[in-house]
């Protein structure tokens, strides 16, 4: 399988990260699949692996701290409510933002359907101020054609459920948002952009100044979606000028089961909650009750208190990396993938086709296999890719293809990876007779 | 390799040469089903008489596994009667959930000719909604048919 052709300019300069000594920290990056074969895992953007300091620092919260914080006083809860709070400042810190405006959910789908909700719970708010942000009939939420259905899906709902009018930005043929008629789609009805800052499918980074710019002219609220972005390139809160950004841990390289929804403080402490219950209250009597100020008013309920603490380490791990520097990588990497997947004849990049304002998700066809037939021929060699329309429907509908097939690149990846990808990809060529 | 295991030569036949490919008239049912997962497709036709199979016509996009699997599905349902293609579709499942044990692809070898080639899509969790889905259309569209030609019938 092995095919002698030549590497593109740039191929042997090394990479940015030392992907050998950040493999031994995955201790999944060791088992083999598929009969024996060496894991090469390019579908980060789906999941990513995590390191053994994420999976040591849930361990240890469970077996030192374990009890409930922000309840009860004796020593474990105290302990456990400390490092609770300690690593939302560490998230907050990577952020650049205040604790006080980082809120944890499941994930980031669940952080939007909060601001979704909360919306939408703010027109009937009996609260004054609550009712600040309410959505009604006769305004409108703005979204993108490359939005993952998780910023689409809670939108259009909001809408049903409201009266609202759902409005969106298109594509360009060469995957990036087309904003000609941004100053139009965005208007004075307009109540809430958004907007992915990296498309999960395309790898598109979307030149968010301009669209939260214009939003604020009309006094819009702007909601970013970070899951892709967040775990890939450095991102600050008071740079990106938003009032929402979500993310979820699991994708970089946390744990599953905690998200961050970070808000402007100004703006959460007008929002109603969502979910209510436990530890989001001030007073509770039969009749009624009164809600705590941000973060806590949306936090119901116990929280995931180890992967939260997970995610911390995380963070601490990839701040040892420097978020510029993992940036660096990738982009490296994404410019030696689709430098290889132009030399093979009938694979075609959807998405921007260099390296210009684009992160590592590196989606393509290869002409007369379906994506499903690309990813077993690679599985039988033990690549993990993602196939299928990535939760991003609308764009694969955009662009005229079923499916795509999607390789995602992170601080474990080498170009010994996508070597093994181009090879791969050859091989199904070669085994469903298309070449 | 374990690939050839699951694309058997006759399964990649079926899948660059189908057969039955195309939608036609007269038909009592139409269907589309769609597989939300991977966004394959398929929309089906059915056509009775009395209670005959006389055509399965149908277009789609998706997988090999799942192409292929509607042109197997086609040989062996048409002139078949609705019931008999029905038993076929519980035996095509019963391949399904095998988890690749070649004692039950050999026993339903007789009743799936062609279509027990699909034994080894049985071993990946992941692939046999693909080739199940025809098979789902099918049992739609007889439905339906069938509550539209029976007199007082039930769908």
């Amino acid at each position: 399988m092995t095919q002698t052709v030549s590497r593109p300019v740039g191929a042997h300069e090394p990479l940015p990260l030392d992907v050998e000594a950040i493999r031994a920290d995955f201790p999944i990056l060791t088992r083999t699949v598929r009969d024996g074969k060496r894991l090469v895992y390019l579908d980060s953007g789906a999941t990513s692996q995590k390191p053994r300091s994420v999976l040591d620092a849930e361990r240890w919260f469970y077996e030192n701290v374990n009890a409930a914080p922000h309840r009860g006083a004796h020593a474990l809860a105290e302990e456990a409510t400390g490092a609770y709070e300690a690593a939302r400042a560490t998230i907050g810190g990577f952020l650049g933002a205040p604790d006080r405006e980082i809120v944890f959910t499941r994930n980031a789908t669940e952080a939007i359907n909060l601001v979704a909700y909360a919306l939408s719970n703010a027109a009937t708010a009996k609260e004054e101020e609550f009712r600040t942000y309410a959505v009604g009939q006769g305004d409108e939420i703005v979204v993108t054609e490359m939005e993952h259905h998780a910023n689409l899906v809670p939108w259009q709902q909001l809408c049903e459920r409201t009266g609202a009018t759902l409005r969106w930005l298109g594509l360009t043929d060469d995957g990036r948002l087309d904003l000609s008629d941004l100053s139009t789609v965005v208007n004075e009805r307009t109540k809430l952009v958004a907007v992915t800052q990296q498309s999960n499918i395309l790898g598109t980074i979307n030149p968010l100044g301009d669209i939260v710019a214009r939003a604020h002219e009309v006094g819009a609220l702007v909601l970013v979606d970070g899951a892709q972005s967040v775990p890939h390139q450095p991102v600050d809160v008071t740079e990106l000028g938003a009032d929402f950004l979500v993310f979820s841990g699991h994708k970089m390289l946390g744990p599953t089961g905690v998200g961050v929804l970070w808000g402007r403080y100004e703006v959460l402490d007008k929002l109603p909650p969502f979910l209510t219950g436990g530890s989001m209250i001030e007073v509770v009597r039969m009749e009624a009750s009164t809600f705590a100020a941000p973060p806590q008013r949306f936090e119901a309920g116990v929280p995931m208190t180890a992967q939260v603490i997970g995610l911390a380490a995380a963070v601490e791990y990839l701040q040892g990396l420097g978020m510029e520097r993992v940036e660096e990588h990738e982009k490296a990497l994404t410019g030696y993938a689709l430098a290889k997947l132009a030399e093979i004849p009938g694979v075609t990049v959807i998405g921007p086709p260099d390296t210009v304002a684009r992160g590592g998700a590196v989606s393509f066809t290869v002409e007369g296999i379906h994506p499903h037939d690309v990813g077993q021929v690679l599985d039988d060699s033990g690549i993990a890719v993602r196939v299928g329309h990535h939760c991003a429907w609308p764009v694969v509908r955009r662009y005229g293809v079923p499916a795509t097939t999607r390789a995602t690149f992170y601080v474990h990846t080498g170009y010994d990876d996508i070597d093994a990808l181009a090879d791969g990809i050859r091989a199904a060529q070669k085994f469903f007779g298309t070449v | 390799m374990q690939l050839e295991a699951m694309y058997q030569e006759i399964i990649l036949d079926h899948y660059k040469n189908p057969h039955g490919r195309g939608l036609r008239e007269p038909f009592e049912a139409e269907v589309h089903h769609v597989n939300p997962t991977c966004g394959d497709e398929v929309t089906l036709r059915l056509h009775l008489e009395g209670d005959t199979v006389a055509d399965v016509s149908y277009e789609g996009m998706g997988c090999s596994i799942s192409q292929a699997s509607i042109s197997a599905m086609y040989d062996l349902v048409l002139g078949k009667s609705v019931h008999e293609a029905l038993g076929a579709g519980e035996d095509f499942m019963t391949l399904m959930q095998a988890k690749g044990d070649p004692a039950v692809a050999e026993k339903l070898e007789d009743s799936l000719e062609d279509a027990v080639a699909f034994a080894g899509v049985s071993k990946y969790p992941a692939r046999i909604k693909c080739a199940l889905m025809s098979w789902m259309a099918l049992k739609d569209a007889s439905a339906r048919a069938l509550a539209t030609t029976t007199p007082g019938g039930t769908a």
